[in-house]
């Protein structure tokens, strides 16, 4: 359980702590555009990697 | 009338006979009205919390967000995102509580797991004062609509007048079954058309989505990033940790959670979900193609960008098929929300100051509020001149102080007692709205802070010092909460 609870904290680290570093052009956006784009598909990404380690999900 | 409008009536007779079909047959009783007898499977509880995702506010107030501040718009992608990760540990643990002690309302939960009516009162009226401004802008999105669908025939207040009456109509007719069925063609429409507008709107006026953002930086430089002061970095962070916190503590979202046949519902729905909000972008390019090529809105004109670029652009019949849609928008999570208040104020105000009354009378007097608390709505929304996201920020700022009690009575052992949850929620609801009547900020507060602290949203100071005030109370009170409160508030 103890890589769920690491996983759970990737998305926010990944989007708000690292805002003020990316705030080119990427797939015609602003790079921060972008940034926070990409985040919304990792973060889908990484609760499915949750969702499959989760014991829970055998409540 | 225009064929605009003409389309416009037609989606919302479809939404209403909808409404009507989906409850044929179902004795309409307290829970089969308010969490739909507590048998929805994945996909209708994810259609009815996605639902949630795509109001109004994200049609018209994410575009005018994106037209008026520029990259400030994007909390609305990011906090929704967030709040699903949250929603992975927290969901299925407040579906299991409400479950067991067969609750149906989030003042229920409050009152179980703090044995405390008060707070239960309590908890029902924060969510009432919170979602009033969410209908309001609601009500302002049902009135964009129509008057500017009637191309000025028919005036702002009119239009918010007739969207009143008709959600009125159809949150006595449908309850949350219609609320399903019409969220399930809501979405289909908005996905069609908001994808479709945001790709070809920046396309057919700049021959591209890079060339439309080049455009608008040479324009207004610096408006595709955040500012170093008001709307920056640490506004954004602050903004966005403040409405994660916030997401599920809606009254009629905490329905929407009891109403799932099982809590592993939400941990599945949890993964996909983010991706359905990655459809806001295209709102937010709309808004800004909509700088260059509609100028001149300011303040809450601003939320009209949208519709008046589609003007514009498209023929009249298309312009009903994208009012249609933005009707739907409002109507569903409308729906909700103002059968959320009523039942707030009928089963968990009203039915504690007279517990011997039925359920049936229950049901007949949230149907009897449901008028009134709209009456209440378009008294603000035409007195009011605040953008749809201010509003929603404003509604956000309250509902959030129901968070830290909430979080903690889920621990095994809570160290909060019912004083202290009261006296934190009432010191956060006190701060959010003294610092929302002054328009003060924790700049104009502290003018010495740095500028990083005096950019942070007002929400999460109020946040923090509630959680102090909530610990602080219920250690200083320990000795007195173990005196359980009476059932009912009469026995005190």
């Amino acid at each position: 359980m103890k890589i769920i609870y690491i996983l759970t904290l990737v998305p926010f680290i990944g989007i708000l702590g690292f805002l003020p570093f990316v705030n080119p052009y990427v797939l015609g956006m602003p790079f921060n555009m972008f940034w926070m784009a990409m985040w919304v598909v990792l973060t889908s990404a990484i609760l499915g990697i949750m969702y499959k380690l989760d014991p829970r999900n055998r409540e | 009338m225009n064929i605009a409008l003409l389309i416009i009536l037609a989606f919302l007779l479809l939404s209403i006979f909808l409404g009507i079909r989906s409850s044929k047959g179902k004795d309409m009783d307290l829970e089969q009205w308010t969490v739909g007898g507590r048998g929805f499977g994945a996909i209708f509880v994810f259609l009815l919390m996605a639902g949630e995702i795509y109001t109004t506010f994200s049609f018209l107030g994410g575009s005018g967000w994106a037209y008026g501040k520029g990259a400030p718009a994007l909390y609305v992608l990011i906090y929704i995102t967030l709040s699903y990760v949250l929603s992975y540990w927290l969901l299925p643990e407040i579906w299991r509580y409400a479950k067991e002690n067969k609750l149906m309302s989030q003042s229920d939960f409050f009152v179980s797991k703090y044995k405390s009516p008060s707070l239960g009162i309590l908890a029902a009226l924060v969510g009432v004062v919170s979602m009033i401004p969410v209908i309001v802008v609601q009500l302002k999105g049902l009135g964009i609509i129509v008057s500017e669908a009637s191309y000025g025939a028919i005036s702002m207040s009119e239009a918010v007048w007739m969207g009143a009456i008709s959600l009125t109509i159809y949150v006595m007719i449908s309850g949350i079954h219609g609320s399903v069925w019409t969220a399930v063609i809501k979405d289909i429409m908005m996905v069609a058309i908001i994808g479709f507008l945001g790709i070809y709107l920046p396309i057919h006026y700049f021959g591209g989505f890079q060339p439309m953002f080049e455009a608008v930086d040479a324009a207004k430089p610096g408006f595709l990033k955040f500012p170093d002061q008001g709307l920056s970095v640490s506004w954004f962070i602050s903004t966005v940790i403040l409405l994660v916190f916030g997401f599920y503590m809606w009254p009629q979202v905490f329905s929407a959670v009891y109403s799932a046949r099982s809590g592993k519902v939400f941990r599945k729905n949890a993964i996909i979900s983010p991706l359905y909000t990655l459809m806001l972008l295209f709102v937010f390019f709309v808004g800004f193609t909509a700088i260059l090529k509609v100028p001149g809105l300011v303040g809450a004109d601003a939320d009209l960008s949208l519709l008046r670029l589609s003007i514009e652009t498209f023929d009249p019949w298309f312009i009903g098929i994208i009012g249609g849609a933005g009707l739907l928008t409002a109507l569903v999570p409308g729906s909700m929300l103002l059968m959320s208040v009523a039942t707030l104020l009928a089963k968990n105000v009203y039915k504690e100051f007279a517990p011997d009354v039925s359920d049936r009378h229950i049901v007949r007097l949230a149907k009897f509020l449901v008028p009134i608390i709209a009456l209440i709505a378009v008294y603000f929304t035409l007195n009011g001149g605040e953008t749809m996201s201010a509003l929603i920020l404003m509604g956000y700022s309250l509902i959030t102080q129901l968070f830290p009690s909430l979080l903690l009575s889920l621990k095994r052992n809570n160290p909060i007692n019912k004083f202290g949850a009261i006296a934190g929620i009432i010191t956060g609801l006190a701060i959010v709205i003294c610092i929302t009547l002054s328009q003060s900020t924790i700049g104009t507060l502290f003018p010495s802070l740095p500028q990083a602290a005096k950019d942070l949203n007002v929400g999460i100071i109020a946040l923090a010092v509630n959680f102090i005030v909530m610990i602080t109370v219920s250690i200083a009170f320990r000795k007195h909460a173990v005196q359980l409160e009476p059932k009912s508030v009469n026995d005190i």
